[in-house]
């Protein structure tokens, strides 16, 4: 008796019971269900929800792994116990001791994420009498990856339950949110306790409990100090590579975009909304590089230091490319026509950059615009839609004139 | 209730539940982000509305067999509007801090749809005692959940309750506090009176099936 077959007699068993939803959720994760279709279509697909699912999480481990060495060196850098890492492959970078500190303050992270998400999950599956959905199987993943490394576990416990109730399950479930969840999650953390989500102090472990003290370290993340109009100490191959300060998992743009290609390649990302994202970031910076070329901004402005980054540079800073390759794309709050897909995309990187520019508070918007453009997706599907039937209506009149 | 008799009796305590002007009527709702933040400025906005709702449903009521149909709808305005600067003044006068924290809210009472709601549904077609009664029923209706959005906000949003500290120093770190527990400044902000009434809706609604509409 195989594990399968052990599933599948205890799958009969409680067949019926409250229960069964829950089990059936587990027994059908890995395995295929022995029974076959009775009734209806027999043509089957390789690509179910399931595999959807867990094709995303594959191509987000790199940055999850990488995130945890980054921990940990980020810390010891600002302990000043190591050397700076030249470049990828930097000796100080792949150490233990990185990766231990980062287990030891990113797992946690993640096992929250996935506790409290599926338990919440499993609780409306059996309240409701339908199976076990999948959409948190994403969610719990990208949630360690957005949040600050040092976020304390019961605030991310707090917000995944309000993120999954109100961001999801009151709108049925998944695939009927508006809101991309694990943005919710995190706009969430970001109103209600905005002392733990920005600043300098939240990016590398241990700068807050030093705060204040003799000890303190210094975390500021890149775009933190072109807010502060500081000079950067970072050069952009750090930036590319990742090794610099941020959230969790967003800061290796490397892995983000062998990510962004194996969901192009396994055709489960649209390379239509992560291209035109790109696209809108650099349009609007070029926007604002033009307005400092034109001198019609002074070097005392606040905007100054971010406004005069090159525009290309934005998309190697802050979360921009994380949101467009992971958040945007997500097929269930994303436009759906290809053309709006362009519109939408285009329209979360314009938006993001003009956040991340204009925001005093805060010098990041890539959350903000995104779950902005996923409350109009909808909007703009609409009117794709009724151009093309409009175009079509016209055509016909045409020929039967 | 011995003094009323049931019919009597209905017209207050409906309003209170199934028939809610905020969670089943959905009006009020402006009112009830702005100002639910704090506890007190919830209470003090449910009896100015209670005082408006309960006097002004009489004054209609009694009106409303020479108010010319045409103009109804200014004669209300006029007699709202009286009754809000009543109000407004008794708040200047006797608690001005808190007349600064409702601010512009009080003024917005004679807007609140609640009011014009229940002269037109109501006053208009009813004698004056019954026009009492479910005027007095709307606004506790209100001043319920009010009560109810400001008790949560405030607990979680400040750890107060009627600015008395009940959770502990959060800057001395005692209490809760030095759990490690963090007020949730979301909590102050109007989304997420939003929010708590939503659920509010949601936990009537799911206790009461026959409220759902379709």
């Amino acid at each position: 008796m195989s594990l399968k077959s052990n599933l599948h007699n205890l799958k009969e068993k409680y067949k019926g019971t409250k229960m069964a939803p829950a089990f059936n959720a587990l027994h059908t994760f890995l395995y295929l269900p022995n029974e076959i279709t009775h009734s209806g279509t027999h043509i089957k697909a390789a690509d179910d929800l399931k595999r959807t699912m867990n094709t995303v999480i594959m191509a987000m481990v790199p940055c999850l792994i990488f995130g945890m060495f980054n921990a940990g060196y980020q810390h010891h850098l600002a302990l000043g116990t190591i050397e700076s890492a030249q470049g990828f492959l930097g000796a100080s970078f792949w150490t233990w001791d990185n990766l231990v500190i980062g287990m030891w303050k990113v797992l946690p992270l993640v096992v929250v994420s996935y506790g409290v998400g599926l338990a919440i999950e499993f609780l409306f599956a059996v309240i409701k009498g339908h199976e076990v959905e999948e959409g948190y199987l994403v969610t719990g993943m990208l949630v360690p990856l957005i949040v600050p490394i040092d976020l304390p576990l019961w605030m991310l416990a707090v917000a995944v339950a309000f993120g999954v109730v109100i961001g999801k399950e009151v709108f049925g479930g998944t695939g009927m949110n508006i809101l991309n969840p694990a943005l919710t999650i995190r706009a969430f953390l970001f109103f209600a306790y905005p002392t733990w989500m920005s600043g300098d102090k939240v990016w590398v472990h241990g700068a807050v409990e030093r705060a204040g003290t003799a000890d303190a370290i210094s975390g500021e993340t890149i775009l933190g100090s072109y807010a502060q109009n500081n000079s950067v100490i970072y050069d952009y191959w750090d930036m590319f590579w990742g090794i610099i300060p941020g959230s969790v998992g967003e800061t290796s743009k490397l892995l983000i975009i062998l990510g962004a290609l194996f969901l192009i390649f396994t055709k489960i990302g649209s390379w239509r909304i992560i291209v035109s994202t790109l696209i809108g970031a650099l349009a609007m910076g070029l926007i604002f590089n033009g307005v400092v070329d034109a001198g019609w901004i002074s070097s005392s402005s606040k905007f100054f230091g971010l406004m005069s980054v090159p525009f290309w540079q934005h998309l190697i800073i802050g979360s921009i490319l994380f949101g467009a390759v992971f958040m945007a794309t997500d097929p269930v709050t994303a436009a759906q026509t290809n053309k709006g897909k362009w519109i939408y995309g285009f329209l979360i990187g314009f938006i993001s950059i003009m956040i991340r520019v204009f925001n005093p508070a805060y010098p990041e918007g890539v959350f903000l615009a995104i779950l902005l453009m996923n409350v109009f997706a909808p909007t703009i599907d609409h009117y794709v839609v009724q151009g093309n039937v409009k175009k079509r209506m016209k055509r016909l009149n045409v020929k039967t004139a | 209730m011995g003094l009323l008799s049931k019919k009597d009796a209905k017209l207050i305590t409906d309003p209170l539940a199934d028939n809610n002007p905020i969670t089943i009527q959905v009006l009020g709702i402006c009112s009830a982000l702005a100002i639910t933040a704090e506890l007190k400025a919830s209470l003090v906005m449910g009896i100015a509305v209670l005082f408006v709702l309960g006097i002004g449903n009489v004054v209609i009521s009694l009106m409303r067999n020479i108010i010319p149909s045409k103009i109804r709808i200014i004669v209300q305005l006029i007699v709202v509007a009286s009754l809000v600067i009543i109000v407004d003044q008794v708040l200047k006068a006797y608690a001005y801090e808190l007349s600064k924290t409702l601010s512009v809210f009080v003024g917005l009472i004679i807007t609140n749809c609640i009011i014009m709601g229940r002269f037109e549904a109501f006053a208009l077609g009813n004698g004056p005692w019954k026009a009492f009664l479910d005027g007095i029923g709307n606004a506790l209706g209100y001043a319920v959940i009010l009560l109810v959005v400001g008790f949560f906000r405030e607990l979680l949003g400040s750890g107060t309750l009627f600015g008395i500290p009940v959770l502990g120093d959060p800057i001395e770190k005692t209490g809760l506090y030095s759990t490690g527990y963090e007020n949730n400044g979301f909590m102050l902000m109007p989304p997420m009176a939003l929010i708590i009434v939503g659920l509010i809706i949601w936990v009537q609604r799911s206790r009461n099936t026959t409220l759902i509409e379709d």
